[in-house]
């Protein structure tokens, strides 16, 4: 045989392969949100913005010191405004970067007094305040948080209760079950957004709300 | 005749070069399969092996058009140390080699594996069992009037 035509041949017997074993791969992912997930994908007393009555949910797994959910920030937040009444928004935490696991818990202390939003809204905005290359300073992104109205006292209690490490080794370990390796990692109504994008992300919404709308 | 011979034997090495060839490229896309689309993450013994893998699939066509039984000699080389990095990842995961030994990233911990096929078969193992087969066809490549 001519050794020109095998190979020739060959590689493009191994590229088709390749390509029907993505795109088999990416129709299944996206057809089946494993139920199992779904219990897992959100969290009662998780802060959420946007109508309690909503009927999709996006679920983003976040980290406060990364840059890229700074970035998608008020994107996601432009969703809730886009389709008025039908979108909510709920944040969960995903710790990955060094130094962010104390600052989670800032956040779910602040979250306890109904501070929550004000608090990551300040943390996102200054993050260049309190990160030093992809390391969370918790001091610092304290000290941005003293104008909000919170009992100081109580902040601290709560701070290192038991309370707020079980809520985020909860949310930890259901980002484990979900497979959260990067943030932000999104979820709109359990199905998770495969193709990382903003594009991608409003497209999502928009199936989800011609399903249940 | 003693030209046909020399075809044949030509003919055998290169089948064998091709078959390497093969190999490198289907470990190449299939990793690639794992980390890029299954989004599995890739930790630092894996990139080594990777490294060591990816440039045959580039640099095996150029043996084997035309062919140059020297290639034993540079493809060896990768083969031979994606081989070590794999036999080192084996014993890693199978635990003879204590955990603080491993140079890894924190958070993809290179002795936990993420496919186990029947309790034996994961990515290491893959990995060791291609290297090998690649060495070993390459090894009869050099010697093709040992078929």
């Amino acid at each position: 045989m001519n050794k020109k035509i095998l190979f020739i041949g060959t590689s493009l017997i191994i590229i088709v392969t390749f390509i029907a074993a993505v795109t088999i791969f990416q129709t299944n992912q996206t057809k089946n949100p494993s139920v199992d997930n779904l219990n897992k994908v959100e969290r009662a007393n998780a802060p959420t913005k946007g109508p309690f009555n909503a009927k999709v949910t996006i679920v983003e797994f976040f980290d406060p010191a990364c840059e890229t959910c700074s970035v998608f920030y008020p994107l996601v937040n432009d969703l809730i405004k886009k389709y008025p009444g039908k979108v909510k928004v709920m944040m969960r935490y995903a710790p990955l970067h060094q130094g962010s696991d104390q600052v989670v818990k800032i956040l779910e202390a602040a979250h306890l007094q109904g501070q929550f939003w004000p608090a990551v809204d300040i943390l996102f905005k200054e993050q260049p305040r309190w990160t030093r290359h992809h390391v969370a300073e918790p001091q610092s992104a304290l000290r941005l948080l003293t104008n909000l109205p919170l009992d100081r006292e109580l902040f601290m209690r709560d701070l290192n209760s038991d309370n707020i490490n079980n809520t985020i080794s909860q949310d930890v370990m259901d980002g484990k079950m979900l497979k959260v390796r990067a943030t932000p990692q999104f979820f709109v109504n359990g199905k998770p957004l495969i193709n990382f994008g903003y594009k991608q992300l409003t497209q999502l919404v928009e199936e989800a709300i011609d399903e249940v709308y | 005749m003693k030209d046909i011979v020399a075809t044949n034997t030509m003919h055998k090495g290169w089948l064998l070069l091709f078959l390497v060839w093969i190999l490198a490229t289907i470990g190449t896309l299939a990793s690639l399969f794992f980390s890029e689309i299954m989004k599995l993450p890739v930790c630092s013994l894996c990139w080594y092996q990777r490294i060591a893998m990816y440039p045959l699939v580039v640099i095996l066509p150029i043996a084997l058009f035309p062919f140059d039984a020297k290639v034993t000699r540079y493809a060896g080389v990768l083969v031979l140390v994606g081989w070590l990095i794999a036999l080192f990842h084996v014993l890693l995961v199978a635990g003879y080699i204590p955990k603080s030994a491993q140079p890894c990233i924190q958070g993809i911990p290179c002795s936990e594996t993420h496919i186990n096929i029947l309790g034996l078969i994961n990515m290491p193992i893959m990995s060791l069992f291609t290297f090998s087969l690649m060495g070993l066809l390459l090894f009869l490549v050099k010697k093709p009037e040992s078929l």
